[in-house]
Parts: structure tokens; C-alpha cells; sequence
């Protein structure tokens, strides 16, 4: 096999950070190569590089043994580079023939609109699509979207595929499909850049795997020379993963109970459709879902951010849908947001500030009308020790911090009062394993004191350990509700993909 | 009676018709510009200047065309290339084309031309109530016809119109469809400013055939209003433009008849329909009507990290 594309010692600094410190790696022609690494490992950079998006500070890229300059996306579609990003490159007002019609090569600009949506259509039959070709892309499911932004590559002929953490957004089902369409393609010959950090997947489709750490290429790796420990001791290093011990819940106490509860979107559809569901003291709850089915919705509905359009919302039996009592409630929540750099902190201000923004006027941080800095100060140095955060120097802004450290800071600031119910969104997505491991270790200790979590997350693996009970949403209802010791990865797949209810 | 008011709100409606495509092609970018005023008063002094100089309408328009679409390319240079303030921007590009129009204004003051005349359109301009408010304007009005359906046209069947609205709704996803995107952007400004020039250029080559001072009198801030109430569709820019064109007719009329109402009430509602119209369609925005390109006012960087 010979080889595609050869990266040779590329390096891509931003302001103050550096994403790529050195990469080399080859791709050969039809050959699925896996990218592993975790977060922050440079492996999206590195995909924005390749795509031109990113101009690299240093180094080569050879296609075909020829160094090429790739300045635009528009060089690297010429060069047969393209790529499925993990947000997606869909004009979401548009619909899907508008979509796909951008990406097609060779569009006169009075092109014919009978010729081209045959086209399109047909590419669509080919993949057996049932989709409507007039209807916008916002109204479809993130799968449908998943596979728009995948046929806009083929549309192409692209000869280098890159993908994205593709399966963050698919059911099991939809993945295994999304699979054997790329083995298909690889079989025709045709080269695929996967990026991951599912060891799942990687073992099942990888030819060949590339560790990223910190910015650096490690070791590449054919099938055969690796198993799954030794790609995981690589990517994380030589650390132990210490294993949390859960209690089990006793269901005695209701802490809150959400009856036909409905909410609609900015759009005006239901984002919450009679929704029920029981939460009990000490109690860790997992909601699994494709994302956008009402998780946000429901995380927004318990903490105050949104009104509920119908239904009731009883906490330790007291309605506090809509009463006065709402507030004082409300002050009873913790919420782990899902985006934590727009509404889970104020990046500009300090880490000390933010760590005090839920209690800012309570005495102990205050002189009168004044705030008192001194205990701001010795409030934040306590709370970056207890939750080992890494802060930088003395007053330096939040948004300077590490993804994970920011998601400490955010926990430490929620648990700090105490709350009896904490609703975590996403809590570990984006974090590396020793981060996410931590945030576990959190949840587990508060349920240990009598907190309840709701626990609302993708990774199954992830629900599977924590949680003593699994609901699934979709399209804003609960469809099911599982035992974690006694379902499969399967079953949790086809409730959410909203095939069967149980 | 009808038909004179039908045909007067034609005549009044038409610049902001104008301005209003133009913003639109803006706004359909990603680039809110308000300029418009400035760019109207540009125009229209390119315009008359144009023709009095030369003696034909048709250079004026021309003149009036890319005179607001150089003033426009600064404004295009401002918020695409070097990604600042759009608001900022374009306020000061208003302020601009005031002070630049009246300084070099100063000498067409008093100097008349042959302005637009009516051309009946045969058969078409004999129909009853619409026929002469519709087909015996002049060449501007029947040309700015054209444009509405043209550029809904331009928007909804062209590979161009869709490379347009993608940079504005989501310029990423242009990006890496290798559309260019800073290019498309830069192009929608400065021809959507040279069509909002043709706005002003029809107040001083057909409605009064000279030149005033200021004689735009706050007809660029109903064009940015009425992009909103349009939803950024052609078609409704052209009822938008005719409502305006009515009220302004109408409290005309009213004048001329004489009635007691103080002339600066009357004079008053155009703008007060302004406010009226931005409240409702803000309520509509908010219900979710809303046809707003997701990415207006926002500067595109490639190599922004979200």
C-alpha cells in the first residue's frame, strides 16, 4: 500500500497556546486510519489544518509524495480533502437540496433546478435516505443531519475522508450503519481520517491508529500490534483510574416529581411533551438521549431558565410549577450547564469572582454595601485546593483555564451551598479521563450525603456506571426506563432511537 | 381619486423601494448596514450631478450607482476585511454621506434638470384603478419592478444567490463548501449599497428633478426598518415600500386639502408607522416567523475558536 498523504512535523500555535507542538503521521490509500486522543490533544486542530482552514506555523504536507499548500478549504475540496465536522456545516434555514446543491461540484450558476434535484435525489436513494428534499435542516433529527453533512463529501469525490467524532450524535444502531458505509468506501479504495475517542469503535473499524498527546504524534500502529489497554495506557499515560464505589439507592424519599410537563422552543414546537418522571432522595437518575431531544429543555425547566408551557413540577410534594415558592427552589439547584464557557461562567471575570457568583451577597463575602475581598480571596484559594483546580496566578481570568479546570470551577461554585438536587448537562463531555473521572468521583460522594442528580449525558458507558436508574427521551417524551444492571447498550439504542417504547 | 392616490403612493414609495433591495442584498450577507441614509443621499446627489452635467438620465443613474457603491465598499472594507463594528460602521457611513452631500452640494443648490417622465405602457396603462398608477410611470419605477423579481430570482435559483445566503446564514459551512466567503460578502455590500444609491438618486431625477439639502428627510432609517418587516424578501420589501408610499400620499392629500390638523402631525406618521410596523414585526421575530440570517452582524474568522 502506498502512501496518500504524509504529515510531516506540523505545528500550529494559537495566542498563548500551543495546539500542535509536533505532528507526523501517514495515511494510505484505502485504509481507515483512527486518530485516539483525548480532549485538547490537538486531534480537531490537526483536522483544521488538513481541511485549510487552519494555516500550520511549521512544518510539510505531502499528497500523492507532493508537498502541497493548503491555504482555503477551497484548495483542499480541489486536492480531494474533505471532511465531516463534529458541529456541523449545515445552513440550518436551508433546506436539504439547498445544502447538498452547495457542495456539488460544477453547478452552473443558472444551473436547472429539475436536473439537479434528481441528482441529489438519487444520491439520497442510493444511501437509502428517506428524506425530503424541500423540508429545512433544522427540522431533522441530528442523524438525518449526520448523514447530509457525510453526503455532501461524497457528492465530491473526495479520495481523503475526514471524520469527526461522527458517532457523538448516533444511536449505537445508526453508528454500525454509518460503519458499514465507510468499511464500503474504504473497500473502494478510498482513504478515511476517523477521530474518536470511543476505544469501542476504534477497535472495531481502525486499520491503523495515530496517538495524539498534548499536541504531539506518539505512535502509530496497525491492527494487530495494539489491544485495547495498551491504546488507553498511551493516550492517558502510566495513571491508575481509580474505581468509585456507589451506593445503592433506597428510593424512599421522593425528592421531586415532574408530571406532564411540556415546554415549547423558540420555534414554537414542543421541546417537552407530558413529560413524568420521579426523583429520589440520594438518587442518581440517568437520562439518555440523542442530543436534542428534550434534555436541554428539561435541565432549563428545573432550574428557572424556562417556563413550563403545562404541567407540574412538585418538590418533596409541594407544587412549585409556577408559585412563588419557585425561587427559593430554584436556590436549592445545582446545574452543571452544557455549554460551560457561555452560561456556566463569566469568562473575563476572576476565579475567585466566579466562584462566589451564586452567593455574592451573602455576609460572609460581603462589608455592608461592599464586597470583602479577603474573604473572596481565602474563599477561592480553599476552594481551588479542595478541588485540586489548576487557576494560574492570583486573579487570573476564568477563560485562561483548561476545559476541565473550568468544569471545576463550575462544580465547586454549584456544590458550594449545599443543593439537594444537582442537574448535570453533558458534566464530562469534553473533558479529558482524569477530569471526567473526577466530576464522577463528585456525584457519587454528593449521592453518599442525600443529593439527587440527574445525570444527563451521551456516553452510555458513562450512564451505565453511575446511574441507579436510566430514563430515554425522545422528541421530548420518556420512552423508557431502564435498570443499568439488567440492560444492554442495545435496548438503550433502540429507546432512543425511538423505535420501540418500553 | 383612488387613482391618483394609487399613483401617488407608487411615486413615494419607490426610493425606499430601492433602499430596501439593497439592504436586503446586504442583510441577506450577513451585514447590517446602516448607511442607507447616507448612501440614499449620496445617490442622490451622484445623480442629479450625473445628469446635469451630462444631460442624460441614464449617466445619472449610473453615477448615482457607483458613487454609493464606492461609499459602500468602505463600509464593506470596514466590517468584512478588517471585521469591526457593523453598527459603529455604518452609522458613521451616514453621518458621511450628510456631511459630504452637503458640502459639495452646495453648488448644484437652485439648478434644475429635464427630470423622468411618464412612459405609458400601451394597452396595460388603459386598465381601470391600476393602469395608470402601475404602467404610466417612468423608467426607474418599471425598473425597479424588475429588480423585486429579479433578485427573489437571484436568491432562490441561482448557485450565486445560494453562495449569498449561505455566507450569511452560516459562513463556515460556505467556507469549507469553498465558497469565498469574505469575497461574496464584500460584493453583496457594495452592489446592495449601489442599488440603495438608486433609491436616492429617484428623489432628485424624478420626484422634485433638483437638489436639496438633506433630502433624503429620514427615508434610509424606513428602508433599514421595513428589511425586517420584509422578513428579507423581495416581494415583501414591495408592499413594505407601497404601505409607506400610501401613508405618505395620503397625509399629502390631507395637506392639500387643507384640514386643521397641524402639518407636523401629519408629516409625523411615515416614522410613527415606522415604529409601529418594527414593534410588530419584532413580535413576529419573536413567534418564530422569523426569516433573520443567522449570522447577521457577526464577522466571519476562519480561524476563530468556538
Amino acid at each position: 500500500m502506498s502512501n496518500l498523504l504524509q504529515i510531516k512535523n506540523i505545528r500550529k500555535t494559537f495566542p498563548g497556546v500551543v495546539a500542535l507542538d509536533t505532528i507526523s503521521l501517514s495515511i494510505a490509500r484505502g485504509e481507515i486510519h483512527t486518530l485516539l486522543g483525548e480532549n485538547g490533544a490537538g486531534k480537531s486542530t490537526l483536522m483544521n489544518v488538513l481541511t485549510g482552514l487552519y494555516r500550520p506555523d511549521r512544518g510539510e504536507i505531502l499528497l500523492d509524495g507532493v508537498s502541497i499548500q493548503l491555504n482555503s478549504p477551497r484548495d483542499s475540496l480541489a486536492m480531494g480533502i474533505g471532511m465531516v465536522h463534529q458541529h456541523f456545516m449545515l445552513v440550518s434555514a436551508h433546506t436539504v437540496f439547498e445544502n447538498i446543491l452547495l457542495a456539488l461540484e460544477g453547478v452552473p450558476n443558472f444551473y436547472s433546478r429539475r436536473t439537479y434535484r434528481q441528482k441529489v435525489q438519487k444520491v439520497l436513494d442510493a444511501f437509502e435516505l428517506d428524506l425530503d428534499l424541500d423540508s429545512p435542516v433544522w427540522k431533522l433529527s441530528i442523524g438525518a443531519q449526520q448523514w447530509i453533512e457525510l453526503i455532501k463529501l461524497l457528492v465530491r469525490d473526495c479520495r481523503l475522508l475526514i471524520l469527526d467524532e461522527p458517532t457523538a450524535v448516533l444511536t449505537p444502531q445508526e453508528s454500525a450503519r454509518l460503519f458499514q458505509v465507510l468499511t464500503r468506501l474504504r473497500d473502494q479504495g478510498k482513504s478515511i481520517l476517523f477521530i474518536s475517542h470511543k476505544m469501542r469503535e476504534v477497535m472495531e473499524i481502525s486499520d491503523r491508529v495515530t496517538v495524539l498527546k498534548k499536541g504531539r504524534s506518539l505512535v502509530s500502529l496497525s491492527r494487530g500490534e495494539y489491544d485495547e489497554s495498551r491504546l488507553a495506557s498511551l493516550m492517558i499515560g502510566e495513571d491508575q483510574i481509580p474505581m468509585w464505589i456507589k451506593p445503592a439507592c433506597k428510593y424512599e424519599q421522593l425528592a421531586l416529581e415532574i408530571k406532564n410537563l411540556s415546554a415549547r422552543n423558540d420555534r414554537g414546537l414542543a421541546d417537552l411533551d407530558n413529560f413524568n418522571m420521579k426523583l429520589y432522595r440520594g438518587q442518581i437518575l440517568g437520562v439518555a438521549g440523542v442530543a436534542g431531544n428534550g434534555q436541554k429543555a428539561l435541565a432549563e425547566v428545573l432550574t428557572g431558565l424556562k417556563e413550563a408551557s403545562s404541567g407540574r413540577i412538585l418538590a418533596e410534594g409541594r407544587d412549585i410549577t409556577n408559585s412563588t415558592a419557585r425561587s427559593s427552589y430554584i436556590a436549592g439547584i445545582a446545574h452543571i450547564p452544557e455549554d460551560r464557557k457561555s452560561i456556566g461562567i463569566a469568562p473575563d471575570m476572576t476565579v475567585g469572582d466566579n466562584l462566589i457568583m451564586k452567593n455574592f451577597a451573602s455576609r460572609a463575602f460581603r462589608r455592608w454595601i461592599f464586597q470583602d475581598r479577603a474573604a473572596i480571596r481565602r474563599n477561592a484559594s480553599a476552594k481551588i485546593n479542595e478541588f485540586a483546580i489548576k487557576a494560574g496566578p492570583d486573579g487570573n481570568p476564568v477563560r485562561y483555564l483548561s476545559g476541565g479546570n473550568i468544569q471545576k470551577v463550575i462544580i465547586a461554585r454549584e456544590l458550594s451551598e449545599k443543593p439537594a438536587v444537582l442537574v448535570a448537562l453533558y458534566p464530562t463531555r469534553g473533558l479529558d479521563i482524569g477530569s471526567a473521572e473526577y466530576v464522577h468521583k463528585v456525584i457519587i460522594d454528593g449521592a453518599n450525603q442525600g443529593m439527587s442528580t440527574i445525570l444527563i449525558s451521551e456516553d452510555l458507558d458513562e450512564l451505565l456506571k453511575l446511574s441507579d436508574q436510566i430514563v430515554v427521551m425522545f422528541r421530548g417524551r420518556l420512552v423508557g426506563c431502564v435498570d443499568p444492571q439488567a440492560t444492554t447498550r442495545e435496548e438503550i439504542g433502540l429507546l432512543m432511537s425511538g423505535e420501540v417504547q418500553s | 381619486m383612488l387613482e391618483i392616490l394609487l399613483d401617488a403612493t407608487v411615486r413615494a414609495g419607490t426610493p425606499i423601494l430601492f433602499a430596501t433591495l439593497g439592504a436586503i442584498i446586504n442583510e441577506r450577507a450577513g451585514i447590517i448596514n446602516l448607511g442607507i441614509e447616507g448612501l440614499m443621499l449620496i445617490g442622490a446627489l451622484a445623480g442629479f450631478a450625473g445628469t446635469q452635467a451630462s444631460g442624460s438620465l441614464l449617466i445619472g443613474v449610473v453615477a448615482a450607482f457607483v458613487a454609493a457603491l464606492l461609499a459602500g465598499s468602505i463600509h464593506g472594507f470596514i466590517t468584512v476585511q478588517l471585521r469591526g463594528n457593523q453598527i459603529v460602521s455604518g452609522l458613521a457611513l451616514t453621518m458621511f454621506g450628510i456631511g459630504i452631500t452637503a458640502l459639495f452640494g452646495r453648488s448644484m443648490v437652485g439648478l434644475t434638470i429635464a427630470g423622468f417622465e411618464r412612459v405609458a405602457i400601451p394597452g396595460l396603462s388603459g386598465l381601470p384603478l391600476i393602469g395608470k398608477a402601475f404602467f404610466n410611470q417612468d423608467l426607474l419605477i418599471y425598473f425597479s419592478f424588475f429588480l423585486v423579481v429579479a433578485i427573489a430570482l437571484f436568491f432562490y435559483r441561482t448557485r450565486w444567490g445560494l453562495a449569498l445566503r449561505t455566507v450569511g446564514e452560516n459562513p463556515a459551512a460556505a467556507d469549507t463548501c469553498g465558497v469565498p466567503v469574505i469575497l461574496t460578502r464584500f460584493l453583496a455590500v457594495a452592489i446592495g449599497s449601489g442599488i440603495v444609491g438608486i433609491g436616492g438618486a429617484y428623489l432628485s431625477l424624478a420626484t422634485t428633478p433638483m437638489w436639496i439639502e438633506n433630502m433624503t428627510a429620514g427615508r434610509g432609517w424606513i428602508a433599514v426598518a421595513l428589511v425586517i418587516f420584509a422578513s428579507w424578501s423581495s416581494y415583501r420589501a414591495l408592499a413594505g415600500a407601497y404601505l409607506f408610499g400610501g401613508i405618505t400620499a395620503m397625509q399629502l392629500r390631507f395637506q392639500a386639502m387643507g384640514t386643521t390638523v397641524s402639518v407636523h402631525i401629519l408629516q409625523m406618521m411615515p416614522y410613527f408607522f415606522t415604529i409601529l410596523v418594527l414593534v410588530i414585526s419584532t413580535i413576529r421575530l419573536q413567534k418564530g416567523a422569523s426569516q433573520q440570517p443567522e449570522n447577521l452582524g457577526q464577522p466571519y474568522d476562519r480561524e476563530d475558536r468556538k
